[in-house]
């Protein structure tokens, strides 16, 4: 399908980091079902590096390698890494999304930032509350 | 394995529609409106197939408008009625909250300029509606009632000729967008008290860009497009006549042969919907009876309809959906609201519109490859670890 760029499609048919981790150390969930799309992020942590990640998501192709490309992008990278990653780096590495699809990058990016916060709250760790907002939620449900 | 099961979207132009096209663009390719023999040949052949399309619905040729398809069509007897209705006053116009967007936007569009819609409610998941629900609605100002014969997404086929009878009792105009239905369905406009009905070719495997309207004689249409006296002065621009051609021997071939496509497609179609229906948390969209043998529209929970429809493509199935993501905006299909579905459900709809071809390998094809990819998909899905979890309650 041409809707798609082929790092999309691949990331889309063969998901990277898929499922749960029954001991994370933090999970992130964005979306909701009334919009078509929720992201859930899980997290290992040791020494501040992303030992591991595992990610679920209800929606479409793009949600999905969205998810599947943000997941890769962080693991094994220190929580400063990940808490700058950004929705446009994720959308780069997948080499594009179609215009409308680009709240699906921005879903995997809140999603990951929703995940370090429940890490910093659990753990009592002050953050950057410029980089973690408040209120993570999937903004173009409330435009 | 390639299975297209998307005939509600689009058919493939059947060879005899073809091979009839092309002598109209080879050899008489004049202007129906031009004086010699180039033109005069297409002029005959124009008039011909408005004859046989006539033939087939059951009125006069002079009554068949052929227009670019069915949107165009849908727009021109909306509108027609609605400004014929307005000189005498009435301003008032029932419809339903299922029919296709050429419908509805055109209604918009009228409520905007002072008309008042009704848009009846349906029957959940049938998406049914009955005639005496029309008849309740019947105002002294009701201009136009307009109710589609069949319904594109859930294949519900609605009581025309009942409905006819309640518009004509009332002497009120009564349009219907029959374009999931002709070629599929025996449709005679006299008979069902049809007042207007709108057609497109390429739903009947005739070709793209032309379609027709049938308008009762004596209902005075509105232009929707300017220009030279073409259709009686009641639609500009050079006739498509390879395409007017096309459409008129595709809907011959077709119509005889619906019995035949019929009786090959329940059997299907039945196969279909139970092995679907032994999916878990999964259920039928639109009546089980009065429905287009062609078509089968579910719901399945946790999933969304566009990642769905990719796995399916790479199975080699092409197929359709209803969710968000597919339509292009952040609703779910509005035919899917309108039968009760809630937005989480009708995220995750698939519809499969099978043609004359497929076979029962095709269909166990199907029922297989989407079993598969819904389990695939819900095992990735945090909504379907909430539903198996008991955190989240099943609605199907």
């Amino acid at each position: 399908m041409a809707l798609y760029s082929d790092k999309v499609m691949d990331h889309f048919r063969n998901p990277r980091n898929v499922g749960a981790i029954e001991d994370a150390d933090a999970i992130g969930e964005v979306g909701n079902a009334k919009c078509g799309d929720i992201m859930k992020i899980y997290l290992k942590i040791e020494n501040d590096i992303i030992v591991d990640v595992k990610f679920e998501t209800f929606g479409c192709g793009s949600a999905i390698a969205s998810s599947s490309m943000a997941t890769e992008l962080i693991k094994g990278k220190p929580l400063s890494e990940a808490l700058n990653l950004t929705n446009k780096a994720v959308t780069e590495a997948l080499d594009g999304l179609p215009a409308h699809k680009i709240h699906c990058s921005v879903l995997a990016e809140q999603a990951i930032k929703s995940a370090l916060k429940d890490y910093y709250t659990r753990n009592n760790i002050e953050y950057d509350h410029d980089l973690i907002p408040d209120d993570v939620e999937c903004a173009h449900c409330h435009d | 394995m390639k299975i297209y099961a998307d005939n509600a979207a689009t058919t493939r132009t059947s060879r005899t529609a073809i091979d009839a096209m092309i002598p109209y663009m080879e050899s008489i390719y004049g202007n129906p409106s031009s004086l010699y023999e180039f033109g005069q040949e297409a002029k005959v052949a124009l008039e011909d197939a408005r004859s046989r399309m006539a033939n087939i619905l059951g009125c006069e040729p002079r009554e068949i408008l052929f227009t670019s398809g069915g949107s165009e069509a849908d727009n021109q007897a909306i509108i027609s009625a609605a400004y014929l209705g307005a000189k005498k006053g009435k301003k008032h116009i029932i419809s339903t909250s299922v029919e296709h967007h050429a419908v509805l936007h055109t209604l918009n569009k009228l409520a905007k300029e002072g008309f008042e819609i009704t848009l009846l409610p349906v029957e959940p998941i049938t998406g049914l509606i009955t005639a005496s629900q029309v008849e309740a609605a019947l105002r002294e100002d009701t201009a136009l009632v307009t109710v589609m014969y069949a319904n594109n997404e859930i294949g519900t086929i609605y009581p025309i000729s009942e409905i006819g009878a309640v518009c004509k009792a009332h002497d009120v105009i009564f349009h219907t967008d029959a374009v999931q239905a002709v070629g599929h369905i025996n449709i005679n406009v006299k008979e069902e008290n049809i007042d207007m009905l709108s057609l497109s070719a390429h739903k009947f495997h005739g070709p793209r860009g032309v379609g027709a309207l049938y308008c009762r004689r004596g209902i005075n249409l509105t232009n929707i497009i300017e220009g030279g006296a073409q259709e009686r002065g009641k639609r500009a621009g050079t006739e498509n006549l390879p395409g007017i051609v096309g459409m008129t021997v595709a809907l011959e071939e077709a119509v005889a042969n619906i019995e035949k496509t019929t009786c090959h497609l329940l059997p299907l179609r039945a196969r279909l919907i139970a092995g679907l229906s032994k999916i878990p948390h999964s259920s039928l969209n639109g009546d089980k009876v009065s429905r287009l043998p062609s078509n089968v529209n579910f719901c399945f929970e946790g999933i969304e309809g566009e990642s769905l429809l990719l796995l399916l493509d790479d199975k080699g199935i092409a197929a359709s959906s209803g969710s968000a993501c597919t339509s292009g905006s952040l609703d779910p299909s509005h035919v899917l609201l309108a039968i009760g579905r809630v937005h989480d459900v009708a995220h995750g709809s698939l519809r499969l519109s099978i043609g004359e071809d497929i076979t029962e390998s095709d269909i166990d094809y199907i029922i297989e490859s989407v079993a598969s990819v819904v389990e695939y998909l819900r095992n990735m899905s945090p909504i379907w670890r909430d539903l198996v979890n008991g955190k989240r309650e099943f609605i199907l």
